[in-house]
């Protein structure tokens, strides 16, 4: 009770208030007779108590010419219950539909909510550092790019900066949907939304309020409405044409028969009018009314939308709009970036190949003494797969021959490290591998002393992923690279991608991805999944564009129609799964709907429907419709 | 020009199915979306006449809803 709105508190009082009299007005006839105009008076109360606004918005929009407003519809239907003498049945028709009104908005706004609780990560205050030291909490929109912010432990980081001082592990739950906390340090980026929970950080801000993470994010959730799926255009469309049908039909129902009972004497009349009176023909064309009424329809599918754009955004996968979601449900060829999006995008040295009379561990330290001053990458790997402290002292005359690899002179021996182009140069004969990847070979004085594979690895949530996806539907996953072709090769091979292409220009990716397009079923989808960074014309290219990892980068968040937080692409398996429950809780939705309406407008037409049906027909249908429209929101199972 | 508004009390999800078809017929309406969940409008419309076509708005919301209030 608690959270209803004070407006929705009236109301409830309001109907408990009506059903009660309703009882006690039909209760009466047993103490003693109740003369008919008694009785219409009796029942006028609740009805009124009821119905009031009701009636009075119907009376109001007359003028302005929306006669087919669901309040006109209700009005018209209920008062002629009244003229055929159904008092009891024109008071509950009006007590249900304002339960009904009752627990939509309840429901809508109970769904509006939780994706608002969503919403919590932006944060209300930051502490600006002044000058002279001192702090001052201040509104996030007033700090200056480049002031400092203090974060304490507990607190929201308020704008998206860099550490300058402090380590800390910080949640990024509200953000990625991830619960493993990422630790920083000072000159580590942070972002806005994720709440400090260790340490007290010094943040210099980066970005102004408006520009940081989560007001993009925000925004983006909160205009997804603005995109709207198929389905609910059609809805919304069909209930233009619906409700006049209706009506129309009800009319024609009633003046019909109504006129033949008239004209045709008793004796010719043909079996389904026989016995009938005007009256019953009228009850039947009200019942049509109260089925006439679209929004039952019309609330679902938004309704359901809404939910899964929510539910999904709980996963860290922030989806535009409606239209996405269903573009990805009916997926059937899913095309990767590899570097960064399959593969960690960053080098390890995965083995190790010393020649004969050489250890694996004295082939590495060769290698990571004489990469010692470089920054390039691969250095870098040799340098954290050796894992001890280089003492510089060690590694004198350092060369760097660009295009080949490195020589040095490491405790006095001359090393070269470098590729095989390195090797032709001094002359000295060296062993291929069999292995894709990077190749550093190593040679000690003029002697070869092997070689050691470094390659960028598939991520392990990737391993999972291409059966993942063709559990969820998908029929055809495909990679693209820049790489070379072995090693597009065995990042395909491990991890199950049917198909690959490799070294390609990012021109010929575009390429690829619409040679894709024109091969696929009609009605089917091609989603592309990249960084965000080098592949923003694929990603707007194709028929949707999945970035990832795009914590942090705005071109990503700019670029794709569904954005992972994080850069894990297991979340597309996530998002494909909530995008088919999404769609198929929408059509569920739609067909439920539509087929009561159909049966009930089938049965009252027969005059085998009451007035009773049709108000199940017309708000039971809201209401079981939003009950399934709201388990969109429920996600947890996905999470994992 | 693309502006965005708030909606208070817009109730019903076909009133704004109403609203967003009224407001696209308007002339000078490049595009208009009312979503019922966000209860958010978004008008799409001429840079030269924008506040006169909002005018123009909020009257034919009134006609459909007269409850919803548009926060300009």
């Amino acid at each position: 009770m608690n959270n209803l709105t004070r407006k929705q508190r009236k109301m409830l009082y309001r109907i408990l208030a009506a059903a009660v009299l309703l009882i006690i007005v039909k209760l009466l006839p047993l103490l003693f007779p109740v003369p008919w105009w008694m009785a219409v008076v009796l029942f006028l109360v609740p009805y009124l108590v009821i119905g009031w606004d009701v009636l009075w918005k119907a009376v109001r929009n007359i003028p302005n010419g929306q006669v087919f407003d669901e309040n006109f519809l209700m009005a018209l239907a209920t008062v002629g219950a009244f003229a055929t003498g159904e008092y009891a049945e024109a008071v509950f028709v009006m007590l249900f539909y304002q339960t009904g009104e009752l627990f939509q908005d309840y429901a809508v706004g109970k769904s509006r909510q939780s994706i608002a609780a969503l919403m919590d990560i932006r944060p209300d205050v930051a502490n600006l550092e002044n000058e002279d030291g001192s702090l001052e909490e201040v509104d996030p929109e007033d700090v200056e790019v480049g002031s400092i912010v203090v974060v304490r432990p507990g607190e929201r980081v308020p704008l998206d900066g860099e550490v300058v001082e402090g380590a800390s592990a910080l949640d990024t739950a509200a953000l990625t949907g991830e619960s493993v906390p990422r630790d920083v340090g000072p000159g580590d980026p942070v972002i806005s939304g994720c709440v400090n929970q260790s340490g007290l950080l010094r943040v210099r801000v980066t970005k102004p309020c408006e520009e940081s993470t989560v007001s993009k994010i925000l925004d983006l959730v909160e205009n997804a409405g603005e995109k709207k799926a198929a389905s609910e255009n059609f809805i919304t469309r069909f209930a233009r044409y619906y409700t006049p049908c209706v009506v129309i039909a009800a009319t024609a129902l009633f003046l019909i028969p109504t006129i033949a009972l008239a004209l045709v004497p008793a004796a010719s009349q043909p079996a389904f009018l026989a016995g009938t009176s005007w009256t019953g023909w009228l009850h039947r064309a009200l019942i049509f009314l109260v089925i006439s009424c679209p929004c039952a329809l019309v609330i679902s599918v938004p309704l359901s939308f809404f939910g899964g754009i929510g539910g999904a955004s709980k996963c860290g996968i922030l989806v535009k709009g409606s239209n996405y979601l269903e573009t990805l449900a009916r997926t059937e060829t899913v095309v990767f970036d590899k570097t960064g999006t399959l593969t960690q995008g960053s080098f390890t040295v995965t083995a190790l190949h010393p020649a004969e009379g050489v250890t694996e561990d004295a082939l590495l330290e060769a290698a990571a003494l004489a990469e010692s001053w470089s920054s390039h990458p691969i250095s870098v790997s040799l340098r954290k797969a050796w894992g001890r402290d280089i003492d510089p002292s060690r590694v004198t005359e350092v060369e760097e021959i660009a295009g080949h690899g490195v020589t040095a002179k490491v405790d006095g021996k001359a090393v070269s490290a470098g590729n095989s182009r390195l090797m032709e140069k001094e002359g000295v004969r060296w062993e291929a591998c069999e292995l894709p990847g990077t190749i550093v070979h190593v040679t000690v004085e003029g002697r070869y002393a092997g070689h050691i594979l470094i390659s960028d690895l598939p991520k392990p949530e990737a391993k999972t992923l291409a059966e993942g996806l063709k559990a969820a539907g998908v029929k055809k996953t495909v990679m693209l690279t820049g790489d070379t072709e072995a090693a597009a090769k065995a990042v395909a091979r491990d991890l199950g991608i049917d198909e690959y292409h490799a070294q390609l220009l990012p021109a010929d990716k575009v390429e690829r991805v619409e040679s894709l397009l024109a091969k696929k079923s009609p009605g089917a989808a091609l989603a592309f999944v990249g960084d965000g960074i080098n592949d923003a014309p694929v990603l707007t290219r194709a028929d949707i564009g999945i970035a990832m990892g795009a914590l942090g980068s705005d071109a990503a968040i700019e670029a794709a129609d569904i954005v992972l937080m994080d850069d894990n692409p297991a979340k597309i398996v996530t998002a494909m799964r909530v995008s088919r429950k999404t769609l198929r809780i929408v059509k569920q939705n739609i067909w439920f709907a539509l087929g009561v309406k159909g049966a009930v407008l089938l049965l009252g037409a027969f005059g085998v429907a009451t007035m009773w049906e049709a108000v199940f027909a017309d708000v039971g249908v809201a209401f079981i419709a939003i009950l399934n429209a709201m388990r969109c929101l429920r996600v947890d199972k996905f999470k994992k | 020009m693309k502006k965005r508004y708030k909606l208070t009390d817009l109730d019903c999800a076909n009133c704004a199915a109403k609203m967003e078809a009224a407001i696209k017929k308007i002339d000078g309406v490049n595009d208009a979306t009312v979503s019922f969940m966000a209860q958010k409008m978004t008008v799409d419309a001429d840079d030269a006449r924008f506040d006169d076509i909002m005018k123009e708005v909020v009257a034919v919301c009134k006609k459909v809803e007269p409850d919803c209030v548009i926060n300009l």
